[in-house]
């Protein structure tokens, strides 16, 4: 069976191609952009994927050597996202299918982000507990089985990687912030401020990141801080402390998933998981409680289409296409 | 245009304040809400939510831009909440092409964070809310305007007559 995954919830525009679980080809904006306009910087919304839908997809299956004919199914994000952003994948992705007289599968951006594990090997076994945590989310699911779901815990304000980008942006570090404060923070002192933790009440499996932000801006008018005169180990030392936090608080409730509902095996999606000192120390602590810990490759972590092709091939098997009369749902929660 | 100036001490007197202001909100209103990073703008979208009875956590909406939640008006009919962000936005076209038209002249209320990115596009008939950091740490200055769209005073008299 093969499928084509369309991904454009939010600014990426990605397509990949997989045959029966397997990867034949995942393409992302940045990548073709890299490969063949020279680093420029994709504009958000809608206008871009438009621009970007139809070379992305051609290059996918290129790469792949698939003609559009072998398709089976194709699948396309349905939300949670940007509503002018979603209908453009959407919709082509209806199109198309509706085209070649093949299925189309609907599928969900978090989902989709959970099933990245399964791309390549090692796999996690079921139950897992996944963690997504990204720019604009931040997920604690119990994975019963591929499509079978419990929501933990999500943040109540900000996600954990936008805290990351406001705290490089108040230090005067550039954007997107998370990779700076990572490479900043491995020269500093994480324990140079001890910044709260948010942990919530004792037993919550729910986030929250904003009231850490404000103590960030807080201490950094305390001391007067000015991006402009910014002083190197004074920076690095508060982004090791800053990022400290939310790697404290990510692990201590990834863990006690873990731990109330008796699982062998973690994982960690979405673009946060690229930081090192999360995945340093989560590894040691997994280690440590005897548990297997799963990350993908990065670019499975950032939007991607390949995921989307995996959540489509799964749907598939189980028979779950969706109606060409599918909408846009920018709020979707995952059931 | 009519202006008011409160000092709230932490985020539950801003969340209330938002509450108490959004009884004043009617279909088709647009709030403006501009301030520094962290000086809660998130949360005094949170209570206005409140006050129409959203259940759902209201998140950040920095990095989807645009959140819609459902809420309830006063005579308990559907009422929905825009909730944008322009944080991330860099130029006017992607305001354009996010669908602001839809969003600003709806049926519904639009909150919208950030909003001195949108310059011309800023609808003339609207509330400013600024929030800015007071002297101690959890301490707010909020300011609310109601500004009026001074090209059309007529209809815009006659819409407040209407509502009344």
């Amino acid at each position: 069976m093969t499928i084509l995954g369309i991904e454009t919830s939010c600014d990426e525009t990605s397509a990949a191609v997989l045959r029966d679980g397997v990867l034949l080809s995942n393409i992302t904006t940045s990548q073709l952009f890299h490969s063949q306009y020279g680093g420029v910087v994709p504009e958000l919304a809608s206008r871009a994927h438009q621009r970007l839908i139809v070379p992305i997809v051609e290059e996918a299956l290129k790469k792949a050597g698939v003609n559009k004919s072998e398709l089976d199914a194709v699948a396309a994000v349905y939300g949670p996202g940007l509503i002018g952003a979603i209908l453009v994948g959407l919709s082509f992705g209806k199109a198309l299918a509706m085209g070649l007289q093949i299925p189309f599968v609907g599928v969900n951006h978090m989902e989709a982000h959970i099933l990245s594990n399964l791309i390549e090997d090692p796999k996690p076994e079921f139950p897992f507990i996944n963690l997504t945590v990204s720019g604009g989310h931040t997920q604690l699911v119990l994975v019963k089985h591929p499509l079978d779901y419990e929501m933990l815990g999500e943040t109540k304000d900000d996600a954990a990687g936008e805290a990351f980008d406001k705290v490089a942006k108040m230090l005067g570090i550039g954007y997107p912030g998370g990779p700076m404060v990572d490479k900043l923070a491995a020269q500093g002192d994480p324990k140079y401020v001890d910044f709260p933790r948010p942990y919530l009440d004792e037993n919550s499996l729910e986030f929250s990141f904003s009231g850490l932000k404000t103590s960030v801006l807080y201490h950094l008018r305390k001391i007067q801080f000015d991006p402009a005169k910014q002083n190197g180990a004074l920076v690095q030392n508060l982004c090791a402390s800053f990022q400290a936090s939310v790697v404290d608080v990510l692990i201590h409730k990834l863990i006690m998933a873990a731990k109330k509902y008796r699982v062998r095996d973690i994982a960690v999606a979405g673009g946060v998981a690229a930081n090192s000192e999360l995945r340093r120390r989560l590894l040691e602590r997994a280690k440590k409680e005897g548990l297997r810990l799963f990350i993908p490759k990065f670019e499975y972590c950032t939007d991607n289409g390949a995921m989307v092709a995996m959540a489509g091939y799964l749907k598939m098997v189980e028979g779950r296409t969706s109606d060409l009369e599918l909408t846009a749902e920018p709020n979707l929660e995952l059931q | 245009m009519t202006q008011r100036r409160t000092m709230t001490r932490s985020e539950d007197e801003t969340r209330a304040l938002a509450r108490a202001f959004a009884a004043e909100l009617r279909r088709g209103d647009v709030v403006a809400l501009s301030g520094e990073l962290g000086a809660g703008k998130t949360h005094f979208v949170k209570g206005m939510c409140e006050a129409f009875g959203v259940h759902e956590p209201v998140t950040s909406p920095t990095f989807v831009i645009l959140n819609r939640y459902g809420g309830k008006d006063s005579t308990g009919n559907e009422l929905l909440l825009y909730h944008l962000d322009l944080y991330r936005v860099k130029s006017l076209e992607e305001i354009y092409d996010i669908g602001y038209e839809e969003i600003f002249y709806s049926n519904g209320i639009a909150f919208v964070e950030w909003a001195e990115f949108l310059g011309e596009l800023l609808p003339p008939r609207r509330y400013d809310v600024r929030l800015s950091f007071g002297e101690q740490e959890h301490e707010r200055t909020i300011e609310i305007h109601s500004v009026e769209d001074k090209r059309d005073d007529a209809s815009s008299v006659s819409r407040r007559k209407a509502r009344a």
